[in-house]
């Protein structure tokens, strides 16, 4: 499956909720990185392993997560 | 037109519904219980909403629900009652969401009187809730002055998207007299593009609210109901006088102590007493230059005010109106005992005799 | 390309001010995903509360009233009978609903008003700072119960779903959260069940979401949602608390 996961990254609070809930565990926070927020967004470390599930996007309490698949 | 017997709170009632009330919410409380049990029993004949509330504080909340949805909302209740509704009041005022609120005041402080009061004039003139607010109040002084601006209160409230109280003592909500339904010329109001009716298709969404957390925004929103209240004072105000062209005394009452007030002053001029009556029919906008100009007359010795109230409350008014420019003397009661005719005559007398 | 999940249309796009982590968020777009399924976004009329989630009034893209603080219940009855046929809801915390609103939501509940109410129980005011509401647990540390809630001083957690579920008017009254996936998906399932009822006009419906409060609780959003399962449930058990059949 080839899946496209998009993170509006200005909004992310860095709450960590959706790297919970995915059952491939490569929804992770990345901490290279300080959105306008202040905050270190999440992102998806491995895209390849992504099977769309949206799990994250479903938890994500500021809905700033869009789930693709092709 | 045929004239028809009514008692007071029913005729309020049966006003509303003509006024094209949609809905009224209420609390029984003395002396108006019969404005509820009226409504409850005419309402749903027309398919108008009638629920009573669990108290006045879910009532007058209820009024900003429906009226918040674009509905001619109404609730009515007695000085007590009022008191609980002052929340309510507030965030109509704050969220500018029009309705009609009927308080057949009976007298306090606390539980007080089941009986006749004019002690809620400040409550209702300066706001009783939080912030700077006003809501526009009418004060009939019997029952076809009542009807008629019962059915014109809604329009005003629609007009300037603000709470309007119609304020009587308890004893015109109590006593029946003969009234005539005149027609009622509507006045043009704009649609309800702000009521949170569902969008049906509109592009954004309608929001009822009072909080302004921004300090700018909320100054922004507060200049514009100063604004607005500005207007509602220019266009709105109302007041009758009566034989006051040549008064030495003039009497300033209204309800009922205005119609004991002008049996008085029938009784003083026949004795050749020259006194007047000045009767605001808005309590706000307190017609205050009326006034003002009236006492700037020569003529005028001394201003007797009257009032249901041990302290005196619209008293304050007059002061602001008068300017320290004549005397004022005071004559109230309280616990809905009633000036007598005699007893106004004879404190216009000496307080005539004093400053002469 | 196929979208999976993107953000509801029943929210508009204003930034939401919640605490990292707030429940609040989760449970206000599953509110709007359900209005949006359900093709009410152009019919729905929302009523928001006083308490955290004062501010929903400009994330759901609905007609929305604020209320007074505890009264949003009065204020949806007033709406909901003169609007009969549209979907009408509150959204109220703990604070406004099970204590300056016991009344209010009592006597909606008991007149059977036809509307949806969805109660955020995250045991403690949160936009005030972090107070001990009537939901707070024994023992649990607040700004006015610093030594924990004693039962003695502050009485029991009151269970507002089973209170109401005693009286007739209430035909739905279900406890939910949203801890994970699969709570996430019942409690979607509630609320769509809620609304459907509603529309059905069967009487009051009410869902309880257990929720957290990261920052007032001092707890990061995933010791947060750990604590909640681990007290909070136990006292406040998940389910329907009562559905009755509808009447043919």
């Amino acid at each position: 499956m080839t899946a496209k996961v998009t993170f509006n990254t200005d909004r992310c609070k860095g709450c960590e909720l959706c790297t919970t809930v995915c059952p491939k565990h490569i929804v992770v926070i990345d901490t290279t990185v300080i959105n306008r927020k202040g905050y270190h967004p999440a992102t998806v470390s491995d895209i390849s392993q992504c099977i769309a599930c949206a799990s994250c996007a479903k938890i994500c309490p500021d809905s700033i997560i869009t789930v693709e698949k092709f | 037109m045929e004239k028809e017997l009514w008692k007071g709170n029913e005729a309020i009632a049966e006003a509303a519904l003509r006024a094209g009330c949609d809905c009224y919410f209420g609390y029984p409380i003395t002396p108006q219980s019969e404005v509820p049990e009226y409504m409850s029993a005419h309402m749903p004949k027309y398919g108008k909403v009638f629920v009573q509330a669990e108290s006045e504080l879910a009532a007058i909340n209820m009024v900003y629900g429906a009226g918040g949805a674009g509905l001619r909302a109404m609730t009515s209740s007695s000085s007590p009652g009022i008191s609980l509704q002052q929340e309510g009041i507030t965030y109509l005022a704050g969220a500018e969401v029009p309705c009609v609120i009927v308080n057949c005041m009976r007298g306090g402080p606390g539980l007080g009187t089941i009986q006749p009061g004019q002690s809620d004039y400040y409550q209702c003139t300066r706001g009783g809730g939080n912030g700077d607010y006003r809501t526009l109040v009418l004060a009939p002084s019997n029952i076809q002055e009542t009807v008629d601006c019962i059915q014109e209160a809604f329009d005003i409230a629609d007009q300037y998207r603000n709470p309007v109280m119609v304020v009587m003592d308890g004893l015109i909500g109590q006593m029946m007299e003969p009234i005539e339904w005149k027609p009622y010329k509507k006045r043009e109001l704009a649609p309800k593009d702000w009521a949170a009716t569902g969008r049906y298709g509109r592009e954004e969404h309608n929001i009822i609210n009072s909080l302004y957390i921004d300090p700018e925004l909320c100054d922004v929103h507060n200049k514009h109901l100063a604004e607005k209240y500005a207007l509602i004072e220019k266009n709105e105000v109302r007041w009758e006088c009566i034989d006051c062209d040549d008064a030495e005394v003039i009497i300033t009452a209204y309800g009922t102590p205005a119609r004991i007030a002008l049996t008085a002053l029938e009784n003083l001029r026949a004795q050749g007493i020259k006194v007047g009556l000045f009767r605001p029919i808005t309590l706000w906008p307190f017609p205050e230059k009326a006034l003002h100009d009236l006492v700037g007359n020569d003529n005028v010795k001394v201003i007797l005010d009257v009032e249901l109230s041990s302290t005196g409350q619209m008293i304050d008014d007059i002061r602001l109106a008068v300017e320290g420019r004549k005397p004022i003397r005071y004559l109230g009661h309280a616990g809905g005992v009633m000036p007598t005719v005699e007893e106004i005559c004879e404190t216009a007398i000496n307080a005539l005799k004093e400053v002469k | 390309m196929a979208v999976v999940y993107e953000k509801t249309k029943g929210l508009t796009d204003v930034e939401l001010h919640y605490c990292p982590g707030c429940n609040h968020g989760i449970i206000q777009k599953l509110v709007a995903e359900v209005l949006e399924e359900m093709g009410m976004l152009d019919t729905a009329i929302a009523v928001c509360p006083v308490g955290c989630s004062v501010f929903a009034y400009k994330y759901f893209s609905v007609d929305t009233l604020q209320a007074a603080h505890g009264r949003a219940p009065a204020v949806a009855t007033g709406i909901k009978r003169c609007r009969p046929t549209q979907p009408v809801f509150t959204y109220q915390g703990d604070g406004d609903l099970a204590s300056i609103g016991t009344g209010e939501i009592v006597h909606a509940a008991m007149r059977g008003e036809k509307f949806t109410t969805i109660f955020i129980n995250n045991a403690i005011y949160g936009m005030t700072g972090g107070q001990m509401a009537p939901t707070t647990l024994i023992g649990q540390k607040t700004t006015t119960s610093q030594g924990g809630r004693t039962a003695e001083q502050a009485g029991m957690p009151i269970r507002m779903a089973e209170m109401l579920a005693t009286l007739d008017g209430c035909v739905y009254a279900e406890r939910v959260c949203v801890a994970d996936i699969p709570n996430i998906n019942k409690a979607k399932r509630a609320i769509k069940k809620a609304f459907e009822k509603q529309m059905n006009n069967e009487g009051f419906t009410f869902i309880e979401v257990l929720s957290t409060c990261p920052t007032n609780w001092g707890m990061t959003p995933i010791q947060a949602v750990q604590w909640m399962k681990d007290n909070m449930i136990p006292y406040y058990p998940l389910g329907v608390i009562k559905e009755k059949a509808m009447e043919v």
